[in-house]
């Protein structure tokens, strides 16, 4: 066996192929940049190169490709929102993900084992009713089921010594969970196939205004124009935008997550419940990860707090008692950009050359592909395609919000 | 847990209190357009680094202003509301709409 392993290793047929380049130096300047290295940016960059042919583009990430919240969500996948505007959007992220492997030539381990999520009282039957009927008017896979198809379903949850009685569940087998690190690094493998270069460790310091445009940006590594400037930067979105001159409607909060020590396989579908504020999933490898809600105050702090874990273990307990002998693994945080009606930012900015990808909260990696999409087209054409018209910057300012803070994971 | 200075009660538990966001002032609703209204209502500077925050104790009521570092989370310096507003701030009555 170690033999047979080395001779793969060494056998020329098999030759080890880097993702991606050792960064570059920077060019004076490029058509399209784009601030951020997460799996929005990358997914983005991809986009304008395959489908738009501008592929002199560069990413500028201050850390490493894909190591921020896009190494740091949970994973889900899903489209069963409120507003029409969102199960649209979502419903094509949800569609891009199951043909994301093959597309790219890169397996993202999408896992489209549906998600349940509890009803505990009568406001919250109603609720989610409308999201069923949105869902179901605009063909996605969800559905209402009762406390005998949840027990079907879940077999191990403690449906009926619950402290909470479960009323109902929404059901929708279109969730799922993707590999979040391999997303990024598929679609920056390819894009630099396509001439994209990634600039890691490569820190934006300054926005340089000429005209109502942004001119330059001053970096870490040099001084670069670009054409286009995209920001697509979760969690920092107000302190880059305010080196455009630009304050946005967003308030950076924490957002924790944690996973167990791996054990047989037991939990097929995501179960989260809408009162208890947690959501379970278990990984192909075994593990299971478990998130909640927002920290109660703004931080810029990735670190984990006592009163949050000390929160989220308990309710878990309450759904799975079985689980207080399973040691925790790790846990951590990301810094998450809410938005007033937990929906993202994206297209126009008061800057003419200057597009926001921002106030993806905690809802940001399920958008990933259909992110990269839109955001691509709308730099291409210099126009903001229909589908993400609902979530421009100038929202705001008509009242004209999109809220999905009933159908996002603090609440869902 | 984390312990907040409370200026009334002293250290606390932090579950104790909650934060009602940075501390701004208020401008005149009547000499606004709808969009500086709407900016008001909406924009946050969302600062990284040292902010005054409003903070109310839960269990007592009590409301102060807290200094706090949002990259350390470090609370620098927490006071009585009165150390900043003296004076008491009068709205106009509205004029009713009719009906």
């Amino acid at each position: 066996m170690p033999f047979g392993l080395l001779k793969y290793a060494f056998s020329p047929r098999y030759p080890a192929r880097p993702d991606l380049r050792a960064t570059p130096d920077l060019k004076p300047s490029y058509d399209v940049i784009i601030i951020g290295g997460g799996g929005h940016a990358c997914a983005t960059a991809y986009h304008l190169a395959k489908v738009w042919g501008i592929t002199n583009v560069c990413v500028l990430e201050k850390g490493y490709i894909g190591g921020g919240n896009t190494g740091r969500n949970t994973a889900v996948i899903r489209s069963n929102y409120i507003t029409p505007e969102s199960v649209r959007f979502y419903k094509e992220a949800v569609e891009l993900y199951a043909t994301m492997s093959r597309d790219l030539g890169y397996n993202t381990l999408f896992s489209q084992r549906g998600q349940l999520t509890l009803a505990h009282t009568d406001a919250t039957v109603r609720t989610f009713t409308l999201r069923a009927e949105v869902g179901k008017l605009l063909g996605t896979g969800i559905e209402m089921i009762d406390p005998q198809q949840i027990r079907e379903l879940v077999p191990c949850l403690n449906i009926d010594n619950l402290r909470l009685p479960v009323l109902a569940g929404l059901w929708h087998p279109d969730g799922g969970t993707g590999r979040h690190d391999a997303v990024a690094w598929g679609y920056a493998a390819r894009a630099t196939e396509l001439g994209v270069e990634f600039h890691q460790r490569t820190e934006v310091t300054g926005l340089k205004a000429e005209g109502g445009r942004i001119a330059a940006i001053e970096t870490t590594r040099g001084t670069v124009r670009g054409g286009h400037v995209i920001q697509a930067v979760a969690g920092m979105s107000s302190v880059v935008a305010k080196m455009a001159g630009i304050t946005l409607p967003i308030r950076t909060y924490p957002l924790q997550a944690m996973v167990t020590q791996p054990v047989k396989p037991f939990l097929d579908p995501l179960v989260s419940s809408s009162a208890l504020h947690c959501y379970v999933s278990q990984t192909a490898r075994g593990e299971l990860v478990i998130g909640g809600g927002s920290d109660p105050y703004e931080r810029y702090s990735t670190r984990s707090t006592l009163e949050l874990k000390e929160s989220l273990i308990a309710h878990t307990l309450e759904l799975f008692p079985f689980l207080a002998e399973v040691r925790l693994l790790r846990q951590w945080a990301g810094i998450t950009d809410m938005t007033p009606d937990y929906s993202p930012i994206m297209g126009e900015s008061p800057v003419r050359n200057y597009w926001l990808d921002a106030g993806w909260g905690t809802w940001g990696f399920k958008a990933t592909p259909v992110a990269g999409k839109y955001m691509a087209e709308t730099v291409a054409r210099e126009k903001v395609p229909a589908m993400i018209a609902p979530f421009r910057l100038d929202r705001f300012r008509s009242f004209a919000l999109v809220n999905e803070m009933g159908a996002t994971a603090a609440s869902h | 847990m984390k312990i907040m200075p409370c200026p009334l009660n002293g250290p606390r538990n932090i579950s104790e209190f909650t934060c009602f966001g940075e501390v701004v002032e208020m401008p005149d609703p009547d000499s606004l357009s709808d969009e500086e209204w709407a900016d008001f209502v909406w924009l946050s500077n969302n600062t990284a680094g040292a902010v005054r925050e409003w903070w109310c104790h839960g269990p007592t009521n009590y409301w102060f202003i807290a200094e706090r570092d949002t990259v350390t989370d470090e609370i620098l310096k927490t006071y009585p509301a009165g150390e900043v507003f003296t004076t008491r701030r009068e709205f106009k009555p509205r004029e009713d709409p009719g009906g």
